[in-house]
């Protein structure tokens, strides 16, 4: 399986609400646990390594990127 | 730790008066891994010198995990039975996190074989045993006080000083065998390295006799409160001897923590007010993980420590130097006998070689889970004990140690590829799985019947052995290099004549996949070289020439 980057998610803004929720009145040690924990549910969900090895990719593609254009 | 008397005396080496001298094999060290190949080689008739700088068994606190692979090994060598009875067996590992249990594992989950999946046993104890069985066999020789000095390679020989209270004397041999431990002077003497990662972190290990209620599993805790943000491991030997490891941290100072003042109130806020426990050995150490880059230089093969190094986590140091000496032995003994080409040497280290990367990778893995190297790192460690209290998934990411299992030499140039479809977890490169057997002489296991030569496992089913098989057969023990047919039929078919046997509980047909005609081929050190669902004696003779690195069949021959 590829992984899906076409929109996937009924309604987008109910769940960029709830994950933001999710975070709220915690400090930055706890929301990284939270978003540590997160990551190994839903990966555990998805169970596809191909899948999990093109998400990890993205996300670090991006963040790089990100972070050289920032720096210019 | 000390020996009787008599196997730990030291004699004037005769060479020293006689002068030079050749034998087949010297093998440099006796720590477990040179003593097996000692004894290996010994019981296959290859006259074998082992050289040690000491004339003590190990010191201190290392290995205590020997796992099922091994023991079956040792049951070959004719030592299990003495390492099992007197280790303590355990198969059930337990994780805490702070003050509570997050769940419990069972290593070998699986019934149906001799060995269980782990015993703990002193390494000292090992070492006594092999030098006790070694001393047994007429081919086998131990020096000790004898520190090999030089090693000088020739196209065709070996030529080694030794210095001994007696003076110098230099001897030769065909192969030499270097299991001289990490620091390995062997190495260091043809200017070679081993090169891999030290972790930074130190680790207390401290060996306690005390007697306890604590129930003989593994015990690994993360973050415990008598241990704040670090690790502990609690785990029990013989003679009521208990092993505990305390992760300190890079910073800690060695030689502060060493002291007995500040070890036995670790001890004691662990065990409780109330334990009674005397220190029997205490030390700090860090662990690292590397490898040399070939094992085998020439006419010198590298085995154990020398050749590959890693953290304790998983218990994959002793355990697979042992293997190496597995795979290693029965090439040699057929090189030297002139029944396999000088080539088959190079298979030791094909084989060997990703064998011990699998050990790094497994042990990098644990030790980067205990010790994480950043925070994110750590935050995700903490994330996962945390779900694994309640959910299954996250204990299989939970990694305390994955515990030493054999390597398949999947890739190995001695396997012939399956011709045939098989559906089980055996393939070629594969050790030989146990499994019940029976026989006219009574209850036996399969690895019993197996190694030390070419066996070809034959599955009849419920049919009858045919005359023309039987003659198959015949002509299979009498090629250059034997093999050996253990006829297995179906469960509830009675095996009434010798080498044939019943699989009683179904376990052989099952862990195979075998069904009537099936055919396996398993080297001497009871690894898969091929299988087949009908198979002819020209196919197996094809496929041990390839197992002996030989080009054609005649080569094994001639
Ligand atoms: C704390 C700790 C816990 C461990 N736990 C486990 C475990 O549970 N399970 C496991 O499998 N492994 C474990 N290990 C690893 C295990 O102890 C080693 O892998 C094992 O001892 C290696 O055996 P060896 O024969 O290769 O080398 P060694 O045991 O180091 O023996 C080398 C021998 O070579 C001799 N020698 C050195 N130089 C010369 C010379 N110039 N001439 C002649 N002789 C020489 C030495 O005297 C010595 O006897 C542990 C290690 C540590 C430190």
């Amino acid at each position: 399986m590829t992984i899906r980057l076409d929109p996937n998610i009924e309604a987008p803004d109910d769940f960029y609400q709830a994950l933001i929720d999710t975070h709220r009145d915690l400090d930055e040690a706890q929301s990284q646990l939270v978003n540590a924990k997160l990551i190994l549910l839903l990966a555990n969900h998805i169970g596809d390594m191909q899948v999990l090895r093109e998400a990890l990719r993205l996300a670090r593609e991006d963040g790089v990127q990100l972070l050289r254009s920032q720096e210019i | 730790m000390q020996l009787t008397e008599t196997l730990s005396q030291y004699r004037a080496p005769p060479e020293i008066e006689s002068g030079r001298r050749r034998v087949p094999v010297i093998v440099v060290g006796a720590g477990p891994v040179g003593l097996c190949a000692a004894i290996d080689l010994g019981l296959q008739n290859v006259q074998t010198l082992v050289l040690d700088a000491d004339d003590s068994l190990s010191e201190g606190s290392r290995a205590i995990c020997f796992a099922k692979r091994t023991l079956e090994i040792l049951d070959r060598l004719g030592c299990g039975e003495r390492a099992v009875s007197k280790g303590v067996v355990w198969n059930t590992g337990k994780v805490f996190l702070q003050d509570r249990m997050l769940y419990q594992f069972d290593l070998l989950p699986e019934s149906g074989h001799k060995r269980p999946a782990f015993i703990n046993l002193q390494q000292h104890y090992l070492e006594q045993f092999l030098v006790e069985r070694l001393h047994t066999l007429p081919r086998g020789e131990l020096r000790f006080r004898n520190r090999v000095t030089a090693v000088a390679q020739h196209p065709d020989r070996v030529e080694v000083t030794v210095e001994t209270p007696d003076g110098r004397y230099v001897i030769e041999c065909d192969y030499l065998v270097a299991c001289d431990g990490a620091r390995s002077p062997m190495r260091q003497a043809l200017g070679l390295e081993s090169k891999g990662q030290v972790f930074r972190d130190r680790f207390l290990i401290a060996d306690v006799k005390m007697r306890a209620g604590f129930p003989t599993e593994r015990w690994f805790w993360f973050d415990p409160p008598f241990h704040r943000n670090q690790s502990v491991l609690l785990h029990r030997q013989a003679d009521d001897i208990w092993r505990i490891d305390f992760q300190l941290g890079w910073d800690a100072n060695p030689e502060e923590e060493r002291k007995p003042e500040r070890v036995m109130p670790r001890i004691q806020a662990m065990l409780g007010p109330d334990a009674k426990f005397t220190l029997e050995w205490v030390s700090v150490y860090t662990f690292q993980c590397r490898r040399m880059d070939r094992f085998r230089h020439g006419r010198v093969l590298f085995a154990g420590d020398a050749a590959h190094q890693v953290s304790p986590f998983g218990a994959r140091g002793a355990n697979s130097g042992i293997q190496d000496t597995d795979n290693l032995a029965w090439k040699l003994k057929l090189i030297v006998d002139g029944r396999a080409p000088d080539t088959l040497l190079d298979s030791y280290d094909a084989e060997r070689r990703p064998a011990a990367d699998e050990n790094i990778l497994h042990s990098t893995r644990s030790t980067d889970f205990i010790t994480p190297k950043s925070g994110i790192s750590r935050a995700f460690r903490d994330a996962t004990l945390q779900l694994a209290e309640h959910h299954a998934f996250a204990r299989s990411l939970v990694n305390s140690g994955r515990l030493s299992t054999p390597s398949t030499y999947s890739t190995s140039p001695l396997n012939t590829p399956d011709g045939d479809a098989f559906g089980a977890r055996m393939r070629p490169g594969a050790p030989a799985i146990d499994a019940p057997l029976d026989s006219r002489d009574g209850a036996s296991w399969l690895i019993d019947q197996i190694g030390g030569r070419f066996d070809l496992l034959y599955f009849t089913g419920t049919q009858a052995v045919s005359e023309t098989m039987r003659n198959t057969f015949e002509s299979l023990r009498r090629l250059p290099v034997p093999v050996e047919t253990l006829i297995i039929s179906a469960q509830g078919v009675r095996a009434d004549i010798g080498r044939f046997f019943e699989d009683v509980d179904g376990l052989f047909a099952e862990r195979y996949d075998a069904r009537s005609g099936t055919a396996y081929l398993l080297r001497p050190d009871q690894h898969v070289c091929a299988r087949w669902r009908r198979f002819d004696a020209a196919s197996i003779r094809k496929a041990q020439a390839r197992a002996l690195a030989a080009e054609t069949e005649t080569e094994v021959a001639k």
